[in-house]
């Protein structure tokens, strides 16, 4: 194989390209931004972190400990739009930024300076979401899921937060054209849609679901906008308006938005499995068919969020079988990653735990999540703990679990260095013990009928409650050797070979050395 | 066409996508107050048609209407010979008398019940027998009864059969005594 190699690289305009703060805030190169998007995913994650531990912390001990209950509100409002915009989204953009380019044989993305434009109005968003914890009023504590209407009445911090949608809205539409872009225009020569590797895929599909709800999103908060403050009354009843309008709106997008999560978590894992079991992947073409029909039907099931609102019972029938009819093709894409493990040769290296953590704790997500789908068991459920652990199953140990695996699986095509396997099981092994202490009995609390977002609760609930309080500080403090790792691997690692993973075989893996350089493919490779 | 070129037209129709998505998510407005117009649900302007909880639809009762007079020289007929109800239904039924006579005539409806037990479980909310009734020569008038069968009527009784049986109050017109029973 041959490596294209461009070492003396620096020509041209990039010869004098700015260097300190500056090389950051200017960049254009999909390399740069795609480690300012991991690391802004990372500060953000710590962030929602602490506002998790703020959270467990009040709920160690039933009765009110130390946030009063307007502060808690606003916690797990801000914790779930961090977690969800600030820190999942961003960080496969990230994977997306550094690893697209490469994976098809391009130069760069497509459009440079729309993808500087596209990280940098992340921070400002998120300066607007911390900033909503300290104006008049404090955070709203409306829910990540902003409805209406008490969005209309909330105080000032609602209008920042709604103006960060906004921004981050902006942002990810403009990630996800420049990603489509890319794969679809500048593959390299001889690499067709069904020969891209599969993250590629995943990151095409999640773009156009992007492209397609984010949108409307913004429509739905600008709405509420209008409604506080330009006397509207899209949500407001007294206006002739309808609350329940905008539980329609917002799942239209939001059940996309969860398949927007999951999805490059998904092309993350696709890769991953098939590198540790030294195998191709079972279906390549049933993997694309598959997360092509979950995309379409997220589009078609967005009521089962919201059973209790009062629907026909023929609606709560539809969403409950369109639901239901998910668990489809995403069986068929657990089915491929174990076909895929089976009789492979297996090692069990820090990525590849990760990625079978993520298809442990993943498909238990999913299988409660048919169990929520289900409508008299929702009516039952609704609102409850038992929501909680089902959506941290898919977002935790489902796309938290794959980026960790994905950061470790490419940190030594990054960095070139490599990281210390070591501590990178004790990485995973406490992730995924503390995962479960905290959010496995959140299922007991929820069937016991624990509601969620509340900061007080009855006595009966207090042990699990001490015991998931606990996983929840186990898992924040983990997540310090996290950054340790990184940050060692960045400075003191070992050098990694171009090959890293000897089952690997995309581009990045077969034609660019470890680390690859500041600008690769500028000459399409040549594809065997 | 170079990639430079295609990059920029794909540029356009994502953006056309996603600003026609925006207008969708507003679209969905108007989308949404006509779903819940056609299939009727949801509709905040319309009062809600009471339902009454009070009503046994698993019983039917049937009860049968009789109307005789003594000494008047008046047709009495009920104007329907038979309803079925539920127990806890409001029902409204009707009679009518016509004075065949050329003086005005009073009299008075007395009711009774078979079986007999039935009495207390037809509760009369309105009935012409609760008053007297005064007819000019030749009126024809209609007169309703309201009642509610009450849910404790034994369950042997499926049938009741209303019979009123009109007497004269006083020969003389006017005058009216006390008098007339439930």
């Amino acid at each position: 194989m041959s490596a294209v190699l461009d070492t003396h690289g620096q020509h041209d305009e990039h010869a004098h390209h700015p260097s300190g703060i500056m090389r950051w805030v200017t960049t254009t190169n999909h390399k740069d931004i795609g480690t300012m998007y991991l690391w802004f995913s990372f500060t953000m994650f710590i962030v929602g972190g602490i506002m998790a531990l703020v959270i467990r912390t009040e709920l160690f001990a039933p009765g009110m400990q130390i946030v009063d209950p307007d502060r808690f509100n606003a916690m797990t409002t801000y914790h779930g739009l961090i977690m969800v915009f600030g820190a999942i989204m961003p960080a496969f953009v990230g994977f997306a930024n550094w690893l697209i380019p490469m994976q098809i044989g391009a130069p760069d993305m497509a459009f440079p300076r729309m993808n500087n434009l596209s990280f940098w109005l992340l921070p400002p968003a998120a300066l607007l979401l911390i900033a909503a914890q300290f104006v008049p009023g404090g955070g709203a504590g409306v829910g990540w899921t902003m409805y209406a209407p008490l969005t209309v009445q909330a105080p000032m911090s609602m209008d920042l937060t709604i103006f960060a949608v906004h921004i981050l809205g902006m942002s990810s539409i403009m990630g996800s054209i420049n990603i489509i872009t890319t794969i679809f225009n500048m593959r390299a020569p001889g690499m067709g849609m069904m020969r891209i590797p599969l993250f590629c895929w995943t990151w095409v599909i999640t773009a156009f679901l992007l492209i397609a709800v984010m949108p409307v999103l913004a429509g739905a908060v600008t709405m509420t906008l209008t409604d506080r403050h330009f006397g509207t009354a899209f949500f407001n009843a007294a206006g002739g308006g309808d609350p329940v309008l905008y539980q329609h709106i917002f799942w239209f997008f939001g059940h996309p938005e969860v398949y927007i999560i999951a999805i490059p978590a998904f092309g993350v894992i696709s890769q991953i499995i098939p590198a540790f079991s030294r195998k191709p992947l079972f279906g390549y073409t049933s993997m694309v068919y598959a997360t092509a029909s979950i995309a379409v039907l997220s589009f078609l099931v967005w009521a089962h969020h919201m059973y209790t609102v009062g629907m026909p019972v023929e609606a709560q029938l539809y969403f409950m079988y369109a639901t239901v009819l998910i668990a489809v093709p995403t069986g068929v894409k657990v089915f491929n990653w174990v076909a895929t493990i089976w009789r492979g040769s297996l090692t069990f290296e820090t990525p590849m735990l990760f990625a079978l953590g993520f298809l442990f704790l993943f498909t238990m997500g999913g299988f409660t999540g048919l169990v929520l789908s289900i409508v008299p068991i929702d009516v039952q459920l609704h609102d409850t703990y038992y929501v909680v652990a089902h959506f941290h199953y898919v977002m935790v140990a489902g796309a938290l679990f794959s980026a960790f695996g994905g950061i470790y699986f490419w940190l030594p095509k990054w960095t070139g260095r490599m990281y210390n396997e070591t501590l990178g099981k004790w990485h995973f092994w406490l992730s995924f013990i503390f995962f479960n202490v905290t959010f496995f009995v959140q299922h007991f609390l929820g069937l016991a009928g624990m509601p969620r977002r509340i900061p007080d609760y009855s006595l009966q609930f207090a042990e699990f409650n001490v015991i998931s309080s606990i996983g929840a500080w186990g898992f924040g403090l983990a997540q310090i050797l996290f950054l340790y790792i990184v940050v060692s691997t960045i400075r003191s690692g070992k050098p990694a070979e171009q090959r890293q993973w000897e089952g690997a075989d995309s581009l990045e893996w077969t034609h660019l050395p470890s680390p690859p350089p500041y600008h690769s493919f500028e000459t399409p490779p040549v594809l065997r | 066409m170079s990639v430079a070129a295609a990059n920029r037209r794909m540029l356009v129709k994502l953006v056309v996508i996603a600003v026609g998505m925006f207008g969708f998510g507003f679209a969905l407005v108007p989308f949404y107050k006509a779903i819940c117009d056609v299939t009727g649900i949801n509709n905040l302007v319309k009062r809600d048609a009471p339902v009454n909880t009070q009503v046994d639809y698993g019983r039917t009762v049937v009860l049968e209407f009789d109307a005789n007079t003594h000494g008047l020289a008046w047709r009495f007929t009920p104007v329907q010979r038979s309803v079925s109800v539920h127990p806890g239904e409001m029902v409204v039924v009707e009679y009518e008398i016509a004075n065949r006579s050329n003086v005005p005539v009073v009299g008075q409806a007395i009711p009774s019940y078979g079986p007999q037990v039935a009495a207390q479980y037809v509760r009369k909310l309105e009935c012409f027998c609760f008053s007297q009734q005064r007819l000019e020569p030749g009126e024809v008038r209609r007169m309703p009864v309201q009642f509610v069968l009450d849910g404790g009527l034994p369950p042997e009784v499926n049938t009741i059969t209303l019979s009123y049986t009109f007497f004269e109050v006083n020969a003389a017109a006017g005058a009216p005594r006390a008098g007339g029973a439930g």
